[in-house]
């Protein structure tokens, strides 16, 4: 397993590589101008100018290679003179956002805060709920809890966030005027008082991002425990006399955890790529937000930035998930 | 009865301004929501209305326009006219003169250097300055003395006014931005994000595309403002989200731009912890014709440059269409009070603007006549009108928003009664609205046959704003289809009378021509105008001196803005 | 009396007249037994016949602008609130140009459902294939998976808009506007929608391909297609299922999520979500605008579950026939 793991690692090298080039010749090539938002009272030529200023009109590959020194040489080298104090970045071009002029890794480490606190805690908080929930519904098919988890999950997974997000704004904020409809990002949590606002301001994006999540793992949960509950396996081991939460929560949960693992291997990198929409709902301007923002900008090295990091978590997340399976069941072997 | 209650609020927030003037500081915190969030705080690197507005209460222009679109002085002692003798008798010289004592809000004296400096900054050839045009004709700038400004012109220019007027073309510190100029400007992040200004507020804390903190600035002139001690300005959402925070749940003070449709917004003031306020600046909601062949089976090099159009050109076609459509609904479906019937090019300054008649009222059997008697009817009986045998049908772009959405529904469906076909294409502003030369669907490239969005022009003079109309300006593949002629409109004449409007200097002759142009863009089938729109803000009960400005930043004012307890 | 010896009870047979029964029977009972599963075919056909034959039934134009009769409430509001505009001619009310609901929401049904399934059974296929491809066959597993990577890593936006420019105008020129947008939005959906099921499938069939009866049918020689249908397939089929059920709400709310890039159908063109998108700023107000295309999303997905659960219970002999 580690051979592999090793291997995996290393080759995830030129892996993230062609991603990136990909992803780099899918922005050049998808139409989109950094000059769509500038007002139509600016002039083309004035238009011009800027483009040319921020470097546009460059040759791809020419660009693409500026990108991969920034991001791979340059932004390191940030990193270490901030954590040690040396000046190994002096004078060195970083990665500049289009829109903003300033450092992209800059922004995107300002808005990890907000982003972990809210799509952070709404991941914690779903697998809390879904794995019981998957557990307890496979375990009593057909019982009012199955039948009810089942009905509150499938409304809440086909009812996009882009309703039941306003819809609770226009409960609690509008009508109950309990939580603030609007996230304050500069709130800081100093004593209880600041602490119980900042609970406040969390709990209606949470929810509506932990409903998500919840409906489609506790789905998976249910349906992969009730494949493992019927199998002889757990037969024999109640005949041996083993008490019913060794079964379940042993035997049978470790074996259904593999598509639970992976469902929950896809979710964690979303969760640095933020929730779009519900972040924009909510004003928690998290990365999802920015991300949406740099979009619609057509913020190259911003977008470019933001999704080659997401990729990087995606194939490490995906790593994770695979050696997980090993561990999980031994009987799979890779090498 | 919802429209006029809405009116005299709107009327009755205007006379609620003056009140009692506190010491600085003494009102607390104020919150303003803008749906975009601002990306930086230097309007010459970005250009985009958010970043103006937001960067406009920290750093100021010399003069700028109040909410009646008359020129005020800001940082000087008076508006140079000819008559005073600021502005020299050729026109080609104006001279500001700087009021003594105005501090930079790091203490320093703010001097007539910083003014030549700004002009230096902006108009070098690498910095890409989104604000170029402000500068177009100058060909010098002097400083006899620390508080003299002396702006040298090319040519005679009847409208001298570019040049450090208006939130678009605010003054830099020399001291802070020195070391920005041209191609460094993009690496100036701490500069860009923290200007050091002469305005009522000075930034505590940036955080690009999120939020603004400010406080006071304490050597701000004048000292018994501004009466708020910090400000939180938040950005991002949507215009509905924020009309809510103000309006609803009165979390925030000020939200800008809800362009909402009329009833969201009584709604939303029905809650009410705040109301809405309107004005009128020269924003024009139009549908531009195509004086081209969009056909799809033509080469890149043909589509869209060559003409003309199969039927548009035929003026019984676009006259029927004009007349067609009836803009007292659209206004109160779309716009309510933010909107007003109006099928002049340039529906404001007054001055300029043409009043044309019949523009206010439908005319279905009127069009269809028309058509009829041009020898355009429906020959193969499917309900669609043919034109030398080409079937009257239209494809109709814009960009994506509800409003515009609903006006395409209303408008196919009053074409349709006239015996035009026609089909319905929204696309993402980013992309519409985008110049990639690349995608067919920007709004220059122009592959259908008529387009609705909103043009509008900065200040009061619409002289540059009339060029759209000129032949020269058409786009086109050769310029990689940048040009802002968007109909394609040519015409001998056009021309002719805007050359003659940019040598005119006399007002009421400036005027006129340009009525002129206005009417021609209209009679002759540059577009069809539906709607003269205005900006609609809303402003909590509690907050005072708000006065909506149309010409200039919304935030103009922000030194004068209270709390009313 | 003759003395006939009875036979042992435990050896009896206790019905030996029954004829042998066919599997798809079995399946059958087994499903029909399942309320939920019949509950959920149930609300399906009447949710497809009403969306395929209600435009004929009620055949208002879900396109017709009638301005005088504008934001019209539900006929069954006049119950609590005798004020509330209302009429027989607009059953389900109107929107703010006076179109007729029930209209939009029968035509938007066909759209939507159309949209849905032909999306989903896509997705499902493409994830379904990749899937087994990478767990089954060990030198295809790096490829196709960090294919997915890739897939899961690229923008959706930029794509969209890069698929727009190149295809909208051949598929148009071949299909006309509303098929072209169709096969448009359907694939667009699909490919950027499979990249779960398959990482799911996958982890499944690693597993399972090392279970005894797999190396036994290895054993007896069957060949490597067969052991995928008989032997693999049926048993990573419940994760599939969640994913149908799952990936059908997903494209429904997606499809009006592309028209406002300019993607999808023409902005007049009904479609549940979209009716949903643009009533939200309404709900207040009218809060059916956004409830019935709502109830309508949520009951096609939730039938569409539970017909999965009870397939799947059929599917399964260890459940059959208990």
């Amino acid at each position: 397993m580690l051979t592999y793991a090793i291997r995996r690692l290393i080759l995830s090298i030129p892996t993230l590589l062609f991603i990136s080039f990909v992803i780099f010749m899918l922005l050049q090539l998808a139409p989109g101008d950094p000059m769509a938002q500038v007002p139509l009272t600016v002039p083309p030529e004035v238009k011009q100018k800027m483009r040319e200023a921020l470097g546009v009109g460059q040759p791809p590959l020419v660009q693409y290679w500026k990108w991969l020194v920034q991001v791979f040489w340059i932004e390191p080298q940030v990193l270490i003179d901030y954590l040690f104090g040396t000046d190994f970045s002096e004078g060195k071009q970083r990665v500049i956002s289009w829109q903003t002029r300033s450092p992209v890794m800059d922004i995107v480490i300002q808005r990890i805060p907000q982003t972990l606190s809210v799509v952070g805690v709404a991941y914690v908080v779903a697998i809390l709920i879904a794995i019981p929930i998957g557990i307890y519904s496979a375990y009593r098919q057909y019982s009012v809890f199955d039948q009810a988890g089942t009905f509150v999950t499938m409304i809440g997974f086909s009812v996009p966030p882009f309703f039941t997000g306003p819809l609770l704004i226009v409960i609690f904020s509008v009508q109950l005027g309990w939580f603030p409809s609007i996230y304050d990002t500069t709130h800081v949590v100093t004593d209880w008082a600041s602490f119980k606002l900042q609970l406040q301001q969390m709990i209606m994006p949470v929810m509506v991002l932990a409903l998500q999540i919840t409906a489609q793992l506790s789905r998976y949960m249910r349906a992969s425990m009730l494949d493992n509950l019927g199998q002889d396996y757990v037969r024999t081991a109640r005949a041996k006399g083993l008490s019913e939460s060794i079964v379940v929560l042993q035997h049978v949960l470790r074996n259904s955890m593999i598509p639970v693992v992976t469902v929950i291997a896809l979710g964690i990198p979303s969760i640095f790529g933020g929730a779009i929409i519900t972040e924009n709902v909510f004003k928690v301007n998290g990365i999802g937000q920015l991300l949406l923002t740099w979009l619609f900008a057509n913020d190259l090295p911003g977008v470019m930035t933001l999704t080659f990091i997401f990729a990087v978590l995606i194939v490490l997340f995906n790593l994770i998930a695979d050696i997980l399976y090993g561990l999980l069941d031994p009987r799979i072997r890779y090498d | 009865m919802k429209l006029k209650s809405l009116m005299l609020g709107a009327a009755a927030s205007f006379a609620l301004a003056p009140a009692a003037f506190a010491e600085r500081g003494s009102d607390g915190d104020v919150k303003i929501i803008y749906w975009q969030a601002p990306s930086i705080l230097n309007p010459f690197l970005s250009g985009g209305t958010k970043d103006v507005e937001s960067a406009s209460m920290i750093i100021e222009p010399l003069a700028r326009y109040n909410e009646k679109g008359e020129l005020v002085p800001w940082l000087v002692n008076e508006v140079p006219t000819v008559s005073n003798g600021g502005v020299s008798e050729d026109l080609t010289k104006i001279t500001w003169n700087i009021t003594p004592g105005i501090k930079w809000s790091d203490g320093s004296d703010f001097t007539s250097e910083d003014v030549k400096f700004t002009y230096e900054y902006c108009t070098d050839p690498e910095g890409g300055c989104a604000q170029l045009t402000k500068f177009e004709g100058v060909t010098s700038v002097e400083t006899p003395d620390a508080h003299t400004v002396i702006v040298t012109f090319d040519k005679p220019t009847p409208n001298p006014y570019g040049p450090f007027v208006g939130g678009e073309s605010p003054i830099l510190q020399k001291a802070q931005f020195a070391s920005c100029m041209g191609a460094a400007a993009s690496t100036c992040t701490e500069q860009n994000f923290n200007p050091i200004g002469t305005g009522p507020f000075v930034v505590t804390e940036f955080k690009p595309n999120d939020v603004i903190t400010m406080k006071a600035n304490d050597n701000y002139r004048d000292a018994s403002k501004p009466a708020f001690a910090t400000v939180t300005f938040k950005g991002g959402g949507s215009a509905a989200a924020s009309g809510t925070a103000v309006m609803e749940t009165g979390e925030f003070d000020y939200a800008w731009n809800l362009q909402l449709a009329p009833d969201v917004i009584a709604k939303m003031e029905a809650g009410g912890k705040g109301k809405p306020v309107a004005g009128f600046g020269p924003l024009l909601e139009r549908i531009m014709l195509n004086n081209t062949n969009p056909s799809a089976d033509l080469g890149p090099d043909e589509r869209s440059v060559v003409g003309p159009h199969p039927f548009l050109s035929d003026p019984a076609v676009y006259k029927a269409m004009s007349m067609a459509i009836d803009r007292n609904l659209l206004v109160e479906i779309g716009y309510g009070q933010a909107g007003r019937v109006s099928c002049s090019w340039v529906p404001a300054p007054a001055a300029f603007a043409v009043d044309i008649e019949g523009c206010d009222v439908q005319d279905i059997e009127g069009a269809k006549a028309m058509l009829d008697a041009a020898g355009i009817v429906d020959t193969d009986g499917d309900g669609i009108r043919e034109k030398d045998g080409v079937k009257l049908s239209i494809l109709y772009q814009t960009s994506t928003n509800a409003v515009r959405q609903d006006f395409q529904a209303l408008i196919k469906e009053w074409w349709s009664e006239i015996g035009i076909e026609t089909e319905l294409r929204n696309i993402d502003a980013s992309v519409f609205f985008g110049g990639d030369a690349g995608s067919p669907d920007t709004f220059q490239k122009f592959y259908a046959d008529v387009e609705m969005y909103a043009n509008t022009f900065n200040g009061t003079d619409p002289q540059a704003y009339l060029g759209n109309g000129l032949c020269d300006k058409a786009p086109k593949p050769s310029s990689q289809w940048q040009g802002e002629n968007i109909s394609r409109f040519c015409s001998e004449e056009f021309d002719a009378i805007h050359a003659e409007l940019s040598q005119t200097a006399d007002m009421a002759k400036r005027a006129e021509l340009a009525q002129k142009l206005s009417l021609m863009a209209y009679e002759e089938g540059a577009m069809i105008p539906l709607v003269h729109r205005g900006r609609l803000s809303a402003h909590s009960n509690t907050l005072g001196g708000v006065q909506l400005n149309v010409w200039d930043s919304e935030l103009w004012n922000v030194a004068d803005w209270y709390r009313i307890k | 009396m003759t003395d006939t010896i009875a036979p042992i009870e435990a050896l009896q047979d206790k019905e030996p007249q029954k004829p042998p029964r066919s599997r798809s029977k079995d399946v059958w009972d087994q499903f029909r037994k399942h309320k939920g599963a019949m509950f959920g075919l149930f609300f399906l056909v009447l949710i497809t016949l009403a969306v395929l034959v209600g435009p004929f039934l009620w055949d208002a134009d879900p396109q017709k602008i009638d301005i005088r009769n504008k934001n019209m409430r539900p006929i069954y509001t006049a119950i609590w609130d005798s004020t509330a505009k209302v009429g027989w001619h607009k059953p389900l009310g109107s929107d703010q140009l006076g179109r007729d609901q029930l209209a939009q929401l029968l035509s938007g049904g066909r759209a939507s459902m159309a949209v849905g399934w032909a999306a989903m059974i896509l997705s499902l296929f493409i994830g379904t294939a990749i899937g087994v491809a990478a767990g089954f066959y060990k030198k295809l597993d790096g490829l196709l998976m960090r294919t997915t990577d890739l897939f899961l890593a690229l923008p959706v936006l930029p794509l969209l808009l890069l698929a727009v420019t190149l295809f909208r105008q051949p598929l148009r020129a071949n299909f006309g506007p509303e098929g072209g947008m169709f096969i448009l939005i359907v694939t667009i959906i699909a490919i950027t929608s499979w990249m779960p099921t398959a990482r799911i499938v996958r982890g499944d069939i690693l597993a399972i391909k090392e279970r005894e009866f797999v190396l036994a049918a290895h054993s007896i020689g069957t060949v490597p297609g067969k052991v995928i249908r008989r032997h693999l397939l049926p048993n990573v089929l419940s994760p599939i299922l969640v994913s149908a059920a799952l990936g059908l709400a997903t494209a429904i709310i997606t499809e009006s999520a592309l028209s406002f890039l300019g993607v999808g159908f023409p902005s007049d063109f009904p479609t549940w979500g979209k009716m949903l998108a643009d009533a939200v700023v309404r709900m207040e107000e009218y809060p059916e605008r956004v409830l019935l295309p709502g109830i309508a999303i949520s009951l096609t997905v939730l039938s569409v579950n539970y017909l999965g659960d009870g397939l799947r219970d059929a599917l399964d002999p260890r459940i059959r026939g208990r």
